[in-house]
């Protein structure tokens, strides 16, 4: 089994109480793959006990990357929250922590 | 086609100096644009200004004016920045007196004012965008309330022969699409060329962050150099054509990478990335290297600007109380869980009042809770207590109660740290524009 770390990167921004994850894949033939198993559905559970709203996710296939945007992800909110993260820059790494399922034959492709 | 060089030399208040004199010195750059106000600064910059009517404004404007206006003034590089904070005028006439003291003359420097509408949010209520409520329900606890303003107001103080213009609030990528406006002359109602200036600008606005900064991960992400990191500079064409570089021999990258991940950087809907002069898409941006620390990004577009401004409002937001306690060797986890068992009992004797706490143990669970932790015992675990409290002498107690774990707590506890700090939160309104009304004044030095 594989982590989301070895095929993409990712980098993590904050407004408000939603913090928005970008997933990047360092190669553009792994898109595909990015989309089919980097679901909301599984973020949002990855997220469990830190993400308390919904998870949308934009598909950027020009760059072969994903926008994942955390609503309730911020502790109430980037200037009052009380965790030592209060941006969630963090979040990113949490994020590359996924498992992801390559086929048998697949070339990683770690830039 | 003509072209111009924008340099991008702060990312924050606090940012580095030194690659702001070397953009100035060696990106051969006409533009030098300093993003350093972040979302609450402008509410903390009301205060200092209420107890000082010539205080207000960035406190490091005069170290980074002093940097750079001789290699500014030397080559011709004219500044914007939105250092003014809460008092654009006061920074003016103070980055005149430092522009005096260098021996440089005949600078004009230009305020821009008007995005103070704590008047006009005090006569309409307004929903509140992040929490529940409206503006009233603040009521007496709002400090500050600041539009977002956009290029127009820049442009034309450039356009005026400003060399520095100075702002307060406005939107990070107007403080980029102002030298563009004021060089080629932009029609305010060409939304694809505004949606392409505006990508150059989010590109560029958190300077280091697309040059190497806030990216590395090595072994699967190396950059070399970051402790001399450049900062970017955009090179943009009349049409908005645009190449991120950085100066020939500086540290950090500029690649494809760093640029798609900056792209994204505090996006929501990629196709509708809204600003005060237009709604920019980014979701047919491309991006391409074309040579050595080059990426050439196209495909920027823009719709119709929004008939509304966003209001930044500061408001005050009680206190947070802070206390945290290092222990290490073997047994260091359990003798952490210890002292947040003995400090969790004592702040309920004590009757220590706080509306919502939080108790970490770091190296274990203070950044993703404890399911992601890997396992195995860590060497080290730092205790960290928190609670929000209304007044400043209860958030005092938290971090007192902690410290005590020294002569009353588990064995081997080192390292005590305690802060109480008083919050000035911020929340966004939507005011129409019409109530907005931006002025610019000039300052000769």
């Amino acid at each position: 089994m594989a982590k989301l770390r070895d095929i993409a990167h990712s980098r993590t921004g904050d407004k408000g109480n939603i913090s928005n994850i970008s997933v990047i894949a360092f190669d553009a033939r792994h898109y595909p793959l990015l989309c089919e198993q980097v679901t909301p559905a599984r973020v949002k559970a990855h997220f469990e006990g830190i993400v308390f709203g919904e998870v949308v996710r934009y598909e950027l296939p020009n760059i072969a990357a994903l926008n994942f945007v955390l609503d309730q992800a911020l502790g109430g909110g980037v200037t009052r929250s009380l965790a030592l993260d209060a941006h969630g820059k963090s979040l990113s790494s949490a994020l590359l922590d996924l498992e992801i399922e390559l086929p048998p034959d697949h070339d990683r492709g770690v830039a | 086609m003509r072209t111009i060089r924008v340099g991008s030399d702060a990312g924050y208040s606090g940012d580095r100096i030194e690659p702001a004199v070397e953009l100035a010195e060696k990106g051969d750059i006409q533009y030098l644009v300093f993003e350093c106000l972040g979302e609450r600064t402008v509410a903390l910059a009301q205060r200092a200004r209420l107890k000082n009517p010539d205080d207000g404004f960035d406190p490091l404007l005069e170290a980074r004016m002093r940097a750079v206006l001789p290699p500014c003034a030397k080559n011709g590089i004219k500044i914007v920045t939105n250092m003014g904070a809460a008092n654009p005028s006061a920074a003016a006439r103070k980055t005149a007196q430092i522009a005096a003291s260098l021996g440089l003359s005949r600078l004009k420097i230009a305020a821009v004012m008007g995005d103070d509408v704590l008047e006009a949010c005090k006569q309409h209520d307004l929903p509140l965008l992040e929490i529940d409520g409206t503006l009233k329900t603040l009521g007496n606890r709002i400090v500050s309330a600041n539009a977002y303003l956009g290029a127009e107001p820049m442009a034309a103080a450039l356009k005026a022969g400003a060399d520095i213009v100075i702002t307060g609030r406005a939107s990070d990528p107007a403080l980029f699409l102002a030298p563009m406006v004021d060089a080629f002359g932009w029609p305010m109602d060409d939304w694809d060329l505004l949606g392409r200036g505006t990508v150059a600008g989010h590109l560029l606005e958190c300077a280091g962050q697309i040059t190497g900064g806030y990216f590395a991960d090595p072994g699967f992400k190396d950059v070399a150099g970051l402790a001399r990191l450049g900062f970017p500079i955009g090179e943009v064409s009349e049409d908005g054509g645009l190449v991120i570089t950085k100066v020939a021999g500086s540290g950090g990258e500029v690649s494809v990478r760093t640029c798609k991940e900056q792209l994204l950087y505090e996006v929501h809907d990629p196709a509708r990335y809204m600003q005060p002069d237009v709604v920019a898409d980014f979701s047919q941006v491309t991006v391409e290297e074309i040579g050595p620390d080059r990426v050439r990004v196209s495909g920027g577009r823009g719709t119709q600007r929004p008939d509304t401004l966003k209001i930044s409002v500061g408001y005050v937001d009680g206190y947070i109380g802070e206390g945290q306690m290092s222990y290490a060797g073997p047994g260091a986890e359990a003798r952490a869980r210890l002292a947040l068992e003995i400090a969790r009992e004592r702040l309920k004797l004590t009757k220590v009042e706080a509306s919502e706490w939080r108790f970490d143990l770091i190296g274990i669970d203070a950044l993703h809770g404890e399911r992601r932790s890997q396992g195995g015992a860590p060497y080290e675990v730092r205790v960290r207590v928190a609670g929000r409290t209304d007044t400043l002498k209860e958030a005092v107690r938290i971090g007192d109660e902690v410290e005590t774990l020294y002569t009353n707590g588990p064995a081997g506890g080192g390292g005590a740290f305690k802060s109480a700090r008083d919050i000035v939160a911020v929340a966004s309104v939507l005011l129409p524009r019409e109530l907005v009304a931006p002025q610019v004044r000039f300052v000769e030095a």
